[in-house]
């Protein structure tokens, strides 16, 4: 899938997860999302870094604008060097939390985007790759 | 690669361009497809003309691939040719047959001259016409389908209307089976009116969906709770009998106010907004009231 | 740090955010509010989000959490101008943040927030008239 324009932002502090949300709003905006779209991806974004943040001890965003054929759509890859997640399956449900929240972080970004891939292994770390079409 | 037989090539293509272009132009305008009418005789002769045109260039550069560089400009002007025919509502056939017409015309040429040389060049340039045929069929067929997806989303648009039934009440009367791109539209339209319209207070009609499944019960109560966190309430109205049924039975709780018809929730929505319908006079007596 | 201002109006408290908030100025937010309602005794709180370009689950919980902590001081949020795309993806996300009230603009929200008040003094008004009796 080839990548026009690659973003790498660090995760280190709240700021940094602003950061985040501006950069993928304007990259949405770029290739035409709609409206709600953005909405959708800006706080799938927002979701998954403040995850990165909290519970991977920071980490990086990756932003790339990426092609396939005609279609154009945004993909976002979040990747910590943090403790992992030992359940995934428990994790992705809705009202699972470690971190005091309301648990819907993960299981959230996966409703708001069309793909979604996590990769987690204990001691190692965690990375999330979701993407929004147009 | 530019060779002797290349330069002879076009320079017969190029003598005789009138007498292909006569009689390229008069099978455009014989036959089961006419072509005139819907274009400009005028037109079609500039058409066929840029097309020669660009056909010598791109062999003159020694290309014999449709699919070569060299043949760009040319692929770029049949493509600009077929996308028009498909908005002017030509068939496929006649797209196609616009450059296929060209094929005798020039084959005869070749052969005309008697010159076997030339006339082995026939063959090849057939078949590259045959190609680009296929090229305008491949952006006709593309320029079709951009043509159905824009009016599926005009007809989605135009087919999920928001009234306003008073001030501060609006009213989506739902017509026809739900998917959940056409509700996504729907729930978007209805939340831009309320916003636009200042409502508190939106009627939604399903007296026109033959069928609610668990999805579109779904995106239903969707739009009904983002509606809520705006600051405004929804009213479901004419849920059939048989609706009603399907969702209790595939365990669909509607937990929303509902009433049965569009009549009924408007009276309940001007209650709400400290409203009253009243009788302005009382009705004419009929015969059986009579005492 | 920069802090979001909190403004008194009568008997009610208005908040309008219009920064991308990070979370910390969120955490802020409750507390300062918290604060604020019981030095005042505000009846009312109004949050204006009409300019907040996104609610994720952090904010969501934010105001979840004020609403519910100004329940207990018995006083009324009313959370007020949430964008269609905003909610569209709030309710996408799970949160229906069913203990808030919300209205279109601010003054639908403070007509709710009024109706709250003078409730409360019919209620005193009474609450009086049956002492003195």
């Amino acid at each position: 899938m080839p990548v026009a324009k690659t973003d790498r932002l660090p995760i280190r502090s709240g700021e940094d997860v602003v950061r985040v949300r501006q950069t993928v709003r304007t990259r949405a905006i770029e290739i035409g999302l709609s409206l709600v779209d953005q909405t959708k991806i800006v706080t799938a974004a927002s979701e998954l870094a403040r995850n990165t943040l909290d519970y991977g001890g920071g980490g990086e965003a990756r932003v790339e604008v990426v092609h396939e054929g005609a279609r154009r759509g945004v993909r976002l890859t979040f990747e910590d060097q943090g403790p992992g997640i030992p359940d995934l399956a428990k994790a992705l449900a809705d009202h699972f939390t470690t971190g005091g929240g309301l648990g819907l972080g993960l299981g959230g970004a996966k409703r708001l985007s069309n793909e979604f891939h996590i990769e987690s292994t204990v001691g190692v770390g965690t990375r999330v790759t979701i993407a929004r079409w147009k | 690669m530019v060779t002797d037989s290349s330069d002879a090539l076009l320079s017969v293509l190029a003598k005789e361009e009138p007498r292909i272009l006569r009689s390229w132009l008069e099978s455009l305008n014989a036959g089961d497809s006419p072509q005139t009418g819907r274009i400009r005789d005028a037109e079609l002769r500039t058409q066929a003309q840029a097309m020669l045109q660009h056909l010598r260039d791109a062999l003159g550069s020694g290309a014999s691939d449709a699919k070569s560089e060299a043949f760009a400009p040319l692929r770029d002007m049949l493509g600009d040719i077929s996308r028009s025919r498909a908005l002017q509502g030509f068939t496929p056939a006649e797209t196609a047959h616009f450059i296929l017409a060209a094929k005798d015309p020039i084959v005869e040429a070749l052969n005309g001259t008697g010159d076997p040389s030339l006339a082995a060049r026939a063959w090849p340039i057939s078949r590259l016409l045959d190609q680009l045929s296929l090229h305008t069929m491949e952006v006709f067929l593309a320029s079709r389908e951009e043509v159905i997806g824009r009016q599926g989303q005009e007809i989605a648009e135009l087919s999920t209307p928001v009234v306003q039934l008073w001030d501060g009440i609006l009213a989506l009367p739902l017509i026809g089976t739900l998917d959940s791109s056409r509700t996504s539209v729907v729930m978007e339209n209805l939340l831009q009116a309320i916003v636009d319209e200042e409502a508190e207070i939106a009627i939604i009609d399903i007296t026109g969906v033959p069928t609610v499944d668990t999805l579109v019960a779904q995106h239903l109560l969707k739009t009904i709770a983002a509606a809520r966190l705006m600051g405004a309430d929804c009213i479901v109205s004419g849920i059939r009998p048989q609706i009603a049924q399907t969702m209790v039975h595939l365990g669909v709780e509607l937990n929303v106010v509902s009433k049965a018809t569009l009549a009924d929730a408007f009276a309940l929505a001007l209650r709400r907004t400290g409203r009253a319908v009243v009788r302005a006079k009382a009705p004419a007596p009929t015969g059986e009231d009579r005492t | 740090m920069d802090r979001i201002p909190i403004l008194k109006l009568g008997g009610a408290l208005i908040v309008t955010i219009q920064v991308d908030m990070h979370d910390r100025l969120a955490l802020a937010l409750e507390e300062d509010l918290t604060a604020k309602i019981a030095s005042t005794g505000a009846r009312g709180v109004l949050i204006d989000i009409s300019a907040l370009e996104i609610v994720d689950s952090f904010i969501g919980r934010m105001l979840d959490n004020i609403a519910a902590v100004s329940r207990v001081l018995d006083a009324d949020t009313v959370v007020v101008g949430m964008r269609p795309a905003v909610a569209i993806t709030l309710v996408e996300l799970g949160l229906e943040l069913t203990g808030i009230k919300t209205a279109l603009n601010i003054e639908r929200g403070m007509a709710l927030i009024r109706s709250r008040l003078d409730e409360s003094k019919d209620e005193a008004r009474s609450a009086r008239a049956r002492r003195e009796d």
